[in-house]
């Protein structure tokens, strides 16, 4: 079931991409993102209703523990993918107030030099 | 003595927030960058120092043993790449004094180049696959917003492609990551070593090696993947692209060659004629893209990508003279090709423009520039008394004991296409007459010329030493890529507490 969701964010992500649109683009590496987080979320061998870990006096189960560190490396990665799609926010509204458009094609034109200032 | 590892990241870190502090002081922002990037040097080279006396030197940030915590490893090529990164932060430093304009430094130029050192220092020592990601991401902030600094037409260009791929790339990264921790339960690189040593290679093995390689590749701009750097690398300012090529690219084939010596040595060996067609193809179609340019820095960007392919080749081959020969390549590439770069930006300075076409004859009245570009240009083309030739040497003897005779065959051929395109270039720039109607010169005030001048000469001289003692130079890289062929030390030095 997961993987499925998976496969379709990751399908959804790249799609998103190639497309000409720059909103887009970020819309895909959010898609993208999300997509290697349930990655890890579901190769990281989960246990279901078993605590990260045990009390130093108490008994160890006999039922393996869940692992926390696959939660930890998605936590971080979130936290990064935040960043790096904040900046990239700014970024697209810089590009648009700079070229005007959110059309990858029209940047890259000959009419080069103009909007030089800005 | 073992805190000494943890100074290439305080270094930077510290000088960048105090840098953040001074936001408005562009004095101050400026001496503690030189300061900083000093001290990197400095202790550079007491951590290579030190790794040449007690052998691969291991820290365990907060005394968590080694696979659960955040492990610290320096051996002989981290430490020489972290010398080397101190050599180029303080040269790109001292040289943007004279680069670097108002408007990029009131928007935190300074800072931002101690975090993306930051993030370089933190990729060549950390011994854990994770904190490695963490490190990409801090260096891709940094490089991102450097450049997109000043927010020209074109730089937006650029940046967008290269974010895009970038982030393409992390997430790639962060899979391959996810789906080895699955497989294996650790992150440890030393320990992933051992793990993976006794699992069969089948299955999710070797897919994962095929995940990690293409992230590292596209940072690395490896042949299937270099298309964001000629789109991105001629826009931003002449510093920056220094620092980029010098170091950015570099962490790409660092860690693509440690990865593959220490993790996944026998996915490399499986992988071989894969990775020596890309390399083939990357040095092929950097040297033809090369030729085909009509601007200086873009042409340079190119041959970037070219250079990128010999050190490939060397992790390709996966010998000790062949790793060596690529180490060896590496820190003759940083010298040589940062020089070209900074030479570049002089001559952008003074004439304003560097389209071939448009420039000529600037021999008769500054021959010293002349000289500095023409020298590394020979160099990176691999003329014998200079120092890309023993990389070139090198590698190629390295390829002829392997029998990778069509590759080597490649090799020579993009040599020669090299030191045409760059001596072209250069006789378009210095030595035919210069164009009729072309744009005055005008040159930079007397003090700023010596402030982007000084650099390039350090790195000259440095790329001079490499070619004139290259004994010196080569026995250190050898001893480096001994260390990275037998792992049991980088494994012991890491894991030894705990064993």
């Amino acid at each position: 079931m997961l993987a499925v969701v998976i496969g379709g964010l990751y399908a959804a992500g790249m799609y998103l991409m190639v497309r000409r649109s720059i909103v887009k683009m970020i819309f895909g590496l959010a898609l993208l993102g999300n997509a290697a987080n349930l990655l890890i979320f579901t190769v990281g061998r989960l246990t279901r209703g078993r605590p990260p870990h045990v009390p130093v006096d108490g008994v160890l189960s006999p039922l393996p523990v869940a692992d926390p560190v696959p939660q930890a490396l998605i936590l971080t990665a979130i936290v990064i993918g935040f960043g790096v799609q904040a900046f990239a926010l700014v970024l697209i509204k810089r590009v648009y107030q700079t070229v005007g458009s959110d059309d990858q094609d029209e940047m890259t034109t000959e009419n080069k030099g103009q909007g030089e200032d800005a | 003595m073992r805190t000494l590892l943890f100074f290439p990241l305080i270094i930077p870190l510290a000088t960048a927030v105090l840098g953040l502090l001074a936001w408005n002081h562009r004095t101050v922002q400026r001496w503690l960058g030189i300061g900083s990037t000093a001290l990197l040097t400095v202790v550079g080279s007491n951590i290579l120092v030190q790794v040449q006396h007690y052998g691969i030197q291991s820290v365990q940030a907060g005394n968590w043993p080694a696979p659960f915590g955040i492990t610290l490893v320096a051996d002989t090529f981290s430490s020489l790449l972290l010398l080397a990164t101190g050599v180029m932060g303080l040269c790109v430093t001292v040289y943007s004094l004279a680069d670097a304009d108002s408007d990029q430094e009131s928007r935190g130029y300074h800072p931002l180049l101690q975090v993306l050192l930051l993030g370089v220092c933190g990729s060549f020592l950390t011994g854990d696959l994770f904190n490695l990601y963490v490190w990409f991401e801090v260096m891709l902030i940094a490089s991102f917003v450097l450049l997109a600094l000043g927010g020209k037409r074109e730089q937006m260009e650029g940046a967008i492609k290269y974010v895009a791929l970038n982030l393409i790339a992390s997430a790639l990264l962060l899979a391959g990551i996810g789906l080895l921790y699955g497989v294996t339960g650790t992150l440890n690189m030393a320990h992933l070593a051992i793990r993976l040593q006794e699992m069969p290679h089948t299955g999710t093995v070797p897919v994962i090696a095929v995940l990690l390689f293409c992230a590292f590749s596209i940072k690395a701009a490896v042949f299937p993947f270099y298309f964001w750097l000629p789109a991105s690398y001629h826009t931003p300012p002449v510093a920056v692209i220094t620092i980029f090529s010098a170091l950015l690219s570099k962490v790409g084939i660092y860690v693509l060659i440690r990865v593959f010596t220490l993790i996944f040595p026998q996915e490399t060996m499986a992988g071989q004629p894969l990775i020596l067609g890309a390399a083939g193809l990357t040095m092929l179609f950097g040297a033809l893209g090369a030729l085909a340019q009509p601007e200086l820095r873009r042409l340079l960007s190119f041959c970037v990508i070219s250079q990128i392919g010999y050190l490939l080749m060397g992790l390709g081959l996966m010998t000790p003279l062949a790793l060596a020969g690529s180490i060896f390549f590496m820190l003759h590439i940083m010298a040589a090709k940062s020089t070209l770069f900074l030479t570049t930006g002089l001559i952008a300075r003074m004439i304003g423009t560097t389209v071939l076409k448009e420039l000529g004859g600037l021999y008769r009245r500054y021959p010293l520039l002349a000289v500095l570009f023409l020298m590394p240009a020979l160099s990176v083309a691999g003329i014998p008394p200079l120092s890309g030739f023993w990389g070139k040497l090198a590698l190629v003897q390295a390829g002829l004991q392997g029998k990778q005779y069509l590759l080597v065959t490649v090799a020579l051929g993009v040599s020669v296409l090299t030191l045409y395109y760059l001596v072209t270039a250069w006789i378009d720039v210095f030595w035919k007459n210069r164009p009729a109607g072309a744009a005055e010169l005008h040159s930079p005030a007397p003090v700023r010329r010596r402030q982007m001048l000084a650099p390039a000469l350090l790195l000259t001289l440095l790329s001079l030493i490499m070619g004139l003692l290259p004994e010196l130079v080569f026995k250190l890289c050898r001893t480096a890529a001994e260390q990275l062929l037998h792992n049991d030390a980088y494994i012991k030095a890491v894991l030894g507490a705990t064993q």
